[in-house]
């Protein structure tokens, strides 16, 4: 989402600012501390009046988020939150409004209306917490959760194909989808900055830890020593580039994606797919780059960045808009109580 | 042959055709005659459940009852005096909700072969020919035969003359109960101002169905109705779902809020949607959400960010909102949500009408959630009520839930409409600026009611959720002390409402005696004219009739009790009566009806006698 930067005076406070006197109650060690912090650190950077900022959340340990910001905040029910930021949008456009959920909030229970918001594109941020688990009913397995995955729900393994977060919103037509994690603060708040800037939902997909249920679920992404392998960070304009030594790309080959080795003598950087946010269709292939390291498959590393940008029209912008038109017609209410016939007696 | 004319205090019409034939049109334009011309009236619409039913079925037909005349009219009425059947499955589907001696006035057309065969008539039954409808007064026309001659000339397909037969009905019955034509002219004019060929037939055939009436001697006797002893005023016909609407525009005017409606199509709700979606010039913001869940949740969001917040629904959307409505309790924001019902459970049926989501209403919700509750008595007595429910939401930071139902929603009146100067405004608990202490989100006023601090104002940044919050300061709280205390909080606010709505009146009878006959939302014609018959016949009998229901007036109880015996009339097995046993430990008495259709006044008129012996 965007809100135009106010005066000087309007930024006027700190990330300390945003605390609040409430103890912040999530486990030691989750991943939701540290997106909590690149939070509070990037929102005085907006310049948005500290007033005008609301934080919205439904159910789940991520939706606790709201009582830890020192702005307007709704701790709703489980999965409701996007309709919840659609109403306030809707008549209060000027706000900034953040919408913080989980991968059980918003792609099970709120499954219809995540793709609604998404698709009505209200200019709103959405963080989606993933942690492939369900954490605060204490470990059964959620809609993104790997097939096979054991849990206190699944003994013997779940058998429920998971959800691709990022390809689903590109499917709702989201017009912002971006992926960051909770251990990469730098990329998290360039990612954090993005979203705020887009006019438009923000589906920012944030993987995070919960090192209580389902610790080290994304820890090839974040370890040292698999992390340039395992990790592909995309920038527009930029080629699809990764490996230890920055020494293995990905080319298309007509439509499909090749990881190629740039040391081999037969491909350079020249011949890399170059990432382009704004192509819907290059978006949808590597929103795919989805497959866990299985031996004999072609593996791609998981991107991060932002897969897909567009300038759609915000559905508050054209409630307004019809308002607005519609008020040329006077306001009588005394007309409207009289209607169209009436008749006299006495 | 000289011309009759006969004096009429009251006639009910029903006019019943195939769902194609235009019968609503032709029930709506001579209701409107009827108006102008200063008759009181009650109309009910009779629409088959299935969009278009297999022409010609018994299911297809669509029905209007209109009730009219010179004195008070208080119900569409039970059995009617005239039936106009289009076809043979109309006659069929009404007849036996025709009065003894009754007149059915048939388009013969509507009873060829074909039509007989899909109404299930047997091979070689005609009903208008062998003798099944002696004892009514039978008048019989071949409407389709005339108006195709009436228009043979006008260069129009078969299909388009055939459109017009209504119209022909319509001049026919203008006739027969000397009815002036210029408002419905007035109306094609303006309907087909684009389709001056169109206009032309439908006025032709309208011309056509009147001088049929005068020239042929089908009918020796034409009746007059005069204007009813209404109180002075200007009056404008208004149905129920369309006096919730315009209801929602004056409250929302008045109290200085944009109305935000957050809405999902249901039958018989969806008309608020639509009426209100056409007065964006007031402000009015219509969302048609995903689904029912996402309606009140948008309703929560408007109703944060500090707009007159209200849902709209019937039964089982309400049920799909309880998990959001209990958190509007939690939350303390007003917003109205308003149930239009149904027949249930489950889909029920969608286009009957039933009374039976009263406790659904008071408790359905987990946890202890109480929130007002207030009922319309009739189509007009939904502006005042949606009104009212508008301004104890808005006053005490609460959501209130609006009854309505099917037959009033859709139902129709004359309505001595208000002027705008005439509304009392009222305000939201607006707080607009921090004092520079901790801004405490629930801090109480005398109505219990908390501040309404919306975002964008400045040191009042606070957070609400679902989790029980502390006493003022609004934060998590899993004191045990503090979650009773909230409890009983929350039930004290609703309760305190009490303190500011009108004492309970007795709607006709004295304060005082043998039976006290109570109801609520649209059993208000009923029991009026039934309370009012065994008056006049002697009895000792009163009428009270509810508008709120949670909280209830204070001096109920009081007024119960001076009473020998207590009857409850319900479309439904017996809730208010359960309430009231249950809030006042009287014996009091149920009279149930749980069909989809309205009480006639004969059933509860039979039961006052009954009691009354």
């Amino acid at each position: 989402m965007s809100v135009a930067t106010n005066s000087s005076e309007a930024a006027a406070y700190t990330s300390k600012d945003l605390v609040t006197d409430q103890e912040v109650r999530w486990c030691p060690g989750c991943g939701d501390y540290s997106i909590l912090k690149q939070v509070q650190t990037v929102v005085p950077e907006l310049g948005i009046p500290r007033e005008d900022i609301v934080f919205i959340s439904g159910i789940g340990c991520s939706s606790r988020f709201p009582y830890y910001m020192e702005t307007f905040g709704m701790h709703s029910i489980h999965g409701r939150a996007a309709a919840i930021v659609s109403g306030l949008k809707s008549v209060r456009p000027e706000l900034s409004v953040w919408m913080v959920s989980g991968d059980g909030d918003s792609l099970s229970i709120g499954g219809n209306h995540f793709i609604h918001l998404l698709r009505r594109n209200f200019d709103v941020n959405l963080l989606l917490f993933n942690n492939e688990i369900y954490g605060l009913t204490k470990g059964q397995y959620s809609p993104t959760s790997e097939e096979g995955k054991v849990t206190k729900s699944t003994p013997m393994g779940s058998v429920d194909h998971p959800f691709n977060p990022i390809a689903l919103a590109l499917g709702a037509d989201g017009t912002f989808v971006a992926r960051s994690m909770d251990r990469d603060p730098v990329h998290l708040k360039e990612m954090l900055r993005r979203s705020n800037a887009h006019k438009g939902t923000s589906f920012l997909e944030i993987y995070q830890n919960c090192n209580v249920f389902n610790d080290g679920a994304f820890e090839v992404f974040t370890e040292k020593s698999s992390k340039k392998e395992e990790t592909l960070f995309v920038e527009h304009g930029k080629p699809l580039v990764f490996g230890q030594n920055s020494d293995k790309g990905v080319k298309l080959d007509g439509f499909k994606p090749v990881v190629v080795d740039l040391n081999d003598g037969q491909n350079s950087a020249n011949d890399l797919w170059i990432h382009d946010e704004r192509d819907r269709v290059k978006a949808g292939i590597l929103s795919r780059f989805f497959d866990r390291a299985q031996p004999g498959a072609t593996h791609f590393p998981r991107p991060f960045g932002v897969f897909y940008v567009e300038d759609r029209a915000c559905y508050e912008t054209g409630l307004k808009a019809q308002i607005e038109t519609a008020k040329s017609k006077k306001a009588d209410l005394d007309a409207l109580l009289k209607g169209r016939e009436t008749w006299v007696i006495g | 042959m000289a011309e009759q004319q006969q004096v009429l205090e009251r006639v009910i019409i029903k006019f019943a055709g195939d769902s194609g034939d235009g019968m609503q049109l032709t029930g709506t334009q001579f209701t409107n005659t009827a108006a102008l011309l200063g008759n009181d009236l009650s109309t009910f619409p009779d629409f088959p459940a299935e969009i278009r039913a297999p022409q010609g079925t018994i299911p297809g037909v669509s029905g209007y009852q209109l009730h009219f005349g010179s004195v008070n009219i208080f119900t569409p009425g039970d059995a009617c005096d005239v039936l106009v059947v289009m076809n043979a499955a109309a006659l069929k589907a009404n007849l036996r909700n025709l009065q003894k001696g009754g007149t059915i006035i048939a388009n013969t057309d509507g009873f060829d072969p074909k039509n007989l065969r899909l109404a299930n008539y047997p091979d070689g039954v005609n009903p208008l020919h062998d003798g099944s409808l002696e004892g009514f007064r039978l008048i019989t026309m071949d409407v389709t035969k005339m108006t195709r001659a009436a228009l043979s000339d006008s260069g129009l397909g078969v299909k388009e003359i055939d459109r017009a037969k209504n119209m022909f009905v319509l001049g026919f019955l203008y006739w027969m109960y000397n009815r002036d034509m210029a408002h419905t002219e007035k109306f094609l004019v303006e309907k087909f101002s684009k389709k001056p060929e169109i206009l032309e037939a439908n006025m032709k055939v309208l011309k056509a169905g009147y001088n049929f009436g005068e020239t042929s001697e089908t009918v020796g006797v034409r009746y007059r109705v005069l204007p009813a002893p209404m109180p002075a005023g200007t009056y404008r016909n208004i149905m129920g779902n369309q006096a919730t609407a315009i209801g929602l525009v004056a409250a929302s005017q008045k109290c200085g809020l944009d109305l935000f409606l957050g809405s999902y199509p249901i039958t018989p709700a969806s008309d608020i949607l639509h009426e209100l979606s056409k007065y964006k010039n007031f402000g009015v913001h219509t969302y048609q959400a995903e689904d029912e869940i996402a309606a009140i949740c948008a309703v929560i969001g408007a109703a944060f960010g500090g707009k007159l917040a209200i849902t709209t629904s019937s039964g089982p959307g309400i049920a799909l909102k309880g998990e959001a409505m209990g958190l509007g309790i939690m939350l303390e924001l007003p917003m109205v949500i308003i149930n239009v019902q149904r027949g249930g459970p489950s889909t029920g049926l969608p286009t009957k009408t039933e009374q039976s989501d009263l406790f659904q209403a008071m408790y359905g919700r987990n946890g202890e959630a109480p929130m007002p509750v207030i009922a319309a008595k009739s189509p007009a007595d939904c502006f005042d009520t949606i009104y009212e429910a508008c301004r104890i939401a808005v006053e005490f930071m609460t959501p209130v839930m609006f009854l309505s139902d099917g037959y009033i929603a859709n139902g129709s009146e004359p309505w001595r409409f208000p002027q705008s100067g005439d509304l009392t405004a009222f305000k939201g608990n607006f707080i607009t600026e921090s004092n520079g202490d901790k801004f405490l989100p629930y801090k109480r006023d005398e109505k219990l009611s908390r501040p309404w601090a919306i975002p964008g104002t400045k040191g009042l940044e606070h957070r609400i959720g679902g989790l029980e919050k502390q006493h003022e300061t609004g934060n998590i709280s899993y004191d045990p002390e503090n979650h009773e205390f909230m409890v009983r909080m929350r039930e004290a606010k609703v309760a305190k409402v009490a303190d500011y709505i009108p004492t309970q009146t007795i709607d006709n009878g004295n304060e005082k005696g043998k039976l006290l006959v109570v109801g609520w939302g649209s059993t208000y014609g009923a029991i009026k004219a039934a309370v009012k018959e065994a008056r006049a016949k002697g009895l000792d009998v009163s009428h009270a009739h509810l508008r709120y229901i949670n909280p209830f007036p204070k001096n109920l109880g009081e007024l119960l009790y001076n009473f020998d015996k207590v009857l409850v009339p319900e479309m439904n097995t017996g809730q208010l009566n359960s309430i009231l046993r249950d809030k006042f430990m009287i014996p009091s008495i149920g009279l149930n009806k749980i069909k989809g259709l309205p009480f006639s006044t004969s059933e509860i008129l039979a039961k006052i006698e009954e009691l009354s012996k």
